[in-house]
């Protein structure tokens, strides 16, 4: 068999499930979480058939799930009423991956700050972008992530 | 790491509600070994034996047919419930549909031919060569056969040597001499 050829989707899932539900749990809280996660696998079988290079499933899923959490954050901030903060207790804390440090950082922001710096750098947004999906001015999602890294930076160091 | 089953159970819902799901695999404890059974949604695609490499056979169907494969029991409820009649003796014909994805235009004459032989009688492979036409061609059928991707249900274990011997088997000898003892009832 070539070496690229795709595995059954089946490992992929049983492979990166878990690493993928940690993300989401932390960029976008445990009560949208699960949808998600179920949006971000159900993309990736749709696309899965066409994908050309299997040497970075991890990496493609990841891709798919920051999508998902930009779409969540762009539906949540067009809601009218505002949305519990996640919770504390998460898969994050049993299964520490390589960036769950950072992520449950990220979560403990405050909710503009959070949304801003997860859509900045998890869903690689422009500021036009994020701006938009804030409801607010470019000036104000700028000043948002940098409020947010600052925080970030004195709670790591 | 497994994830939540709750999880796992809702997305496999969604994904075949979707229609995503090309390729369905379940096991199955029979009384020659645990069966690792696949259906695509045009039916039976895939049977092996538990010697095989389970990865190994993953990755054929894959290649073959294609890498939308999940563990999928439900759609394999109907072939389940044939093949436990049939171990049970109380099933001589199998009628859950075949998919021939994985057969060549040759193997699927040969295993068509095969699947006419009725139940508790065996063919020789000059016989089945016969059948498609080839009448020399009996070495042909023996390969044919020993690449049958749907053993048992596709009864390649009712072909045997002319004059009685029993011939070979992808599933191993001690396989086909008990479905061949099982059919004889």
């Amino acid at each position: 068999m070539r070496p690229t050829a795709l595995p059954p989707f089946q490992l992929v899932f049983d492979d990166h499930a878990q690493a993928v539900l940690n993300f989401l749990t932390g960029a976008v809280g445990a009560s949208e979480a699960e949808d998600c996660f179920q949006e971000t696998m159900l993309s990736a079988l749709r696309a899965y058939p066409r994908l050309g290079d299997s040497s970075n499933l991890r990496g493609w899923l990841f891709t798919i799930a920051r999508r998902k959490a930009i779409d969540a954050y762009r539906a949540r901030v067009r809601r009218p009423v505002p949305v519990a903060d996640p919770d504390p207790g998460s898969a994050l804390d049993t299964h520490p991956d390589s960036d769950d440090g950072l992520w449950d950082q990220v979560r403990s922001l405050p909710s503009k700050q959070r949304k801003a710096v997860v859509l900045r750098y998890a869903g690689d947004r422009s500021y036009p972008e994020i701006a938009a999906a804030m409801s607010t001015t470019q000036d104000s999602a700028r000043q948002s992530v940098h409020e947010g890294l600052k925080k970030l930076r004195r709670e790591l160091r | 790491m497994t994830i939540d089953a709750a999880l796992t159970d809702r997305f496999l819902e969604r994904a075949e509600a979707s229609r995503l799901v090309d390729v369905a695999v379940t096991t199955m404890d029979t009384p020659i070994g645990t069966l690792l059974l696949m259906a695509t949604t045009k039916g039976l695609v895939r049977i092996a034996f538990e010697d095989e490499n389970r990865d190994d056979v993953l990755g054929e169907v894959a290649a073959g047919v294609s890498p939308r494969i999940l563990d999928s029991p439900r759609r394999l409820d109907a072939v389940r419930r044939e093949l436990e009649r049939y171990f049970a003796g109380t099933l001589r014909d199998f009628e859950v549909p075949i998919d021939w994805s994985l057969t060549g235009a040759f193997a699927r004459k040969v295993l068509h031919r095969t699947a006419r032989i009725p139940y508790g009688s065996v063919a020789s492979y000059g016989e089945v060569a016969f059948g498609v036409g080839t009448p020399r061609g009996a070495r042909a059928v023996g390969n044919a056969l020993g690449s049958n991707p749907i053993p048992v249900v596709v009864p390649c274990h009712r072909v045997v040597r002319t004059g009685g011997a029993i011939g070979g088997y992808g599933g191993g000898l001690p396989r086909k001499r008990w479905l061949l003892a099982l059919e004889a009832g």
